[in-house]
């Protein structure tokens, strides 16, 4: 009788709302650093709170928001800024075809165009490293508490600009990274051939960023260039195992996104 | 800046970046199966991060050497398998260290 009933409370273990919360909580810490440097930066630049609120609230990137507020506040045009935000953002597509492959049955529809806002990097990375199918509730969970961390976060910033002294904005602006490498290099680390396409991509990167002519294509536009392009040469080179069922594997395991902050 | 310009921008931006995402996650509704697909699937959050963090970090302050103690130190936390927050925190922790020594070092020597 124990037996069965323990057998069947873990055949229903799903993942859901609370595991979704549960894993958010380390991005929404990290995503209120990160958005508290942008609002913090609005402010300097020009803009009020609550107009890099509304930004952080509608848009949930960083980079793409970094980019629109400068464009914004130079002055620039309505299809520079869609452009601007169509090419740095586009990372967003393949992480949207590739999560696309992870979710249940139910996962779809009106779900997807709804729930479909939430993908970040960060939510994208966790939810893709989990085992199991990703569940509508489960990723709603996941996106919640980073939504509010990311809005809050660049709220924060905004009011307290003039209270913050200087030279803490110059820790500020590196955690974004840190959070970047914290993803990659557990994963490169146990599977070499990530090594080796992550370090083509930095290579390509580096070009973009220090040879002439090169050098002057625009941020996204590179980024675009050098992660798809090395992710195709790492298919070309190191394909990865065929896959019966038609499933993706799992793109890095929860306990090395979440490391030591899990207990 | 002006009101309407701001709330036109803001529209502009987040339908771009909405549909950016929304639309393939909408429209996707068969598996993949191909291979070079799955495979180019599997890199890519790896590459894009990586294309977006190198070299970009070693500029994310005013200083060069704070930044690139701050990357340090994120690399060898990240090694040594700690998580999201505590190596983004403490590669922020080290950068800011670092640059208020070299702050003082400027301003006392």
């Amino acid at each position: 009788m124990w037996r069965r009933l323990s057998y069947e409370s873990e055949r229903v273990m799903k993942l859901g709302f609370k595991q979704g919360l549960n894993h958010g909580v380390p991005i929404a810490i990290g995503y209120f650093f990160v958005s508290f440097a942008f609002g913090l930066t609005g402010s300097v630049e020009g803009m009020d709170w609550w107009q890099t609120m509304l930004i952080s609230m509608t848009n949930l990137t960083s980079a793409g928001q970094f980019a629109g507020m400068k464009i914004m506040l130079a002055g620039g045009s309505l299809v520079e800024l869609a452009l601007s935000q169509l090419v740095i953002n586009l990372r967003y597509s393949l992480m949207a075809i590739s999560l696309s492959q992870k979710t249940d049955a139910k996962f779809r529809g009106i779900y997807r165009w709804i729930l479909g806002f939430g993908i970040t990097d960060e939510i994208y990375g966790v939810a893709a490293g989990q085992k199991e199918e990703i569940s509508r509730s489960y990723f709603f969970g996941l996106m919640t508490l980073p939504y509010f961390g990311w809005a809050f976060g660049t709220m924060a910033g905004g009011l307290l600009m003039r209270v913050v002294p200087n030279v803490v904005l110059q820790g500020m602006g590196i955690a974004l990274y840190g959070m970047f490498i914290a993803i990659v290099v557990p994963k490169a680390k146990e599977d070499h051939h990530v090594l080796k396409v992550c370090l083509l991509a930095i290579v390509f990167s580096g070009m973009f960023t220090y040879v002439p002519i090169l050098n002057k294509v625009s941020v996204g536009v590179s980024i675009i260039i050098c992660g798809l392009g090395a992710a195709i040469l790492g298919a070309v080179f190191f394909p990865i195992a065929p896959i019966d069922d038609g499933e993706l594997p799992t793109v890095e395991d929860r306990e090395t996104v979440m490391g030591g902050d899990q207990a | 800046m002006n009101i309407n310009a701001f709330l036109l921008g803001l529209l502009v931006m987040s339908v771009v970046t909405y549909l950016v995402r929304a639309v393939p996650f909408g429209l996707m509704q068969k598996k993949i199966t191909n291979r070079f697909f799955c495979s180019v699937l599997y890199y890519i959050p790896y590459t894009v991060l990586s294309a977006m963090t190198f070299p970009a970090i070693l500029t994310s302050t005013s200083s060069l050497h704070a930044s690139v103690c701050g990357m340090l130190v994120a690399l060898l936390l990240a090694y040594k398998g700690k998580g999201l927050v505590r190596v983004a925190f403490s590669a922020a922790l080290a950068t800011l260290a670092m640059h208020v020594i070299l702050t003082c070092i400027h301003e006392f020597l």
